[in-house]
């Protein structure tokens, strides 16, 4: 049986159904992380005292992560836009910058737990490197994810253009949420974690 | 969206650019904001501030919810509400609790 409503959406709610999926499991992310957010709240009022972010965490590299993820949501969108402009190969080349934009954030994030762990601080140091590494962690994860999807959609996924172009273009920008979704979490971790 | 014309996208792109300049401007807000050594709470209302403009040019420009319809608006306001209980209650808890003590 056929997946209904993939390319033209639903008379009743306007969309397609990929388009409601992404959106409910977005809603599902934002407790995930909201509740983690909620804990790091609650530990931080209840301890005696909490460090500055920048005492502990390397700023300039978090913001040029956070500029590296900010260009990734840029070829995301710019992935989408070329296949509404039905320009297969130029949506592909955005969504391999994508990965490899992603790669970077990775590689800069492994320096910096790197240069933590060469120093011993594990997240069973303090109270502060433990949600601090519980929510890059988790963050780093949802990257990782995101990676594997664009790949996928840059790689074999796109054979799918050749048949159905529209839903295709569709599957693509429900990935491009799920990445936007991605680097709105780390707009508000950098600060949170490094900067307060 | 279907397929779109091309001058519709040419629009769409002129405003991924400008959204991009935005946060790239606002990212070196939210360091300089840092470096000004303001007292912890001002410092802390403000970054905030900041990274929620940043959020939601993120959520209305690059992820459509500017234009989109009705029912993910309805979803979207579920969450935050159940996100605000999440937030809330762990708080207000553990002020009953400090209140007893």
């Amino acid at each position: 049986m056929e997946i209904p409503y993939t390319v033209e959406a639903r008379p009743d709610t306007g969309l397609t159904s990929g388009k409601i999926g992404i959106w409910l499991f977005l809603a599902s992310e934002v407790m995930l992380f909201g509740a983690l957010f909620a804990t790091y709240i609650m530990l931080r009022v209840g301890a005696p005292e909490w460090p500055a972010g920048a005492t502990v965490l390397n700023v300039p590299l978090a913001t040029l992560n956070t500029i590296v993820l900010i260009t990734s949501s840029v070829t995301m969108v710019m992935a989408w836009a070329s296949l509404m402009r039905r320009d297969l190969s130029k949506a592909r080349m955005f969504l391999w910058c994508t990965v490899a934009l992603g790669g970077a954030f990775m590689v800069i994030k492994a320096i910096e737990y790197n240069a933590k762990f060469e120093h011993h601080l594990y997240p069973s140091h303090s109270t502060f490197l433990a949600i601090y590494f519980t929510l890059t962690g988790l963050h780093a994860f949802h990257v990782l994810g995101g990676m594997v999807i664009n790949a996928y959609f840059a790689g074999p996924g796109s054979k799918l253009w050749h048949t159905n172009p529209q839903w295709f273009t569709n599957r693509v920008e429900h990935a491009g949420l799920f990445w936007h979704f991605v680097d709105l979490v780390w707009i508000f971790l950098f600060p949170v974690l490094y900067l307060l | 969206m279907e397929h779109g014309h091309a001058a519709d996208i040419d629009r769409h792109v002129r405003t991924y650019v400008m959204v991009f300049v935005s946060l790239m401007v606002l990212t070196v807000v939210t360091v300089g904001i840092y470096y000004l050594h303001l007292s912890r709470p001002a410092a802390i209302a403000l970054a905030l501030i900041v990274a929620t403009v940043k959020g939601s040019l993120v959520a209305c420009f690059f992820m459509h919810l500017i234009s989109e319809r009705r029912l993910v608006y309805w979803v979207l306001l579920l969450t935050v509400a159940f996100f605000l209980v999440l937030l809330f209650v762990p708080m207000f808890t553990s002020l009953l609790d400090q209140a007893r003590v």
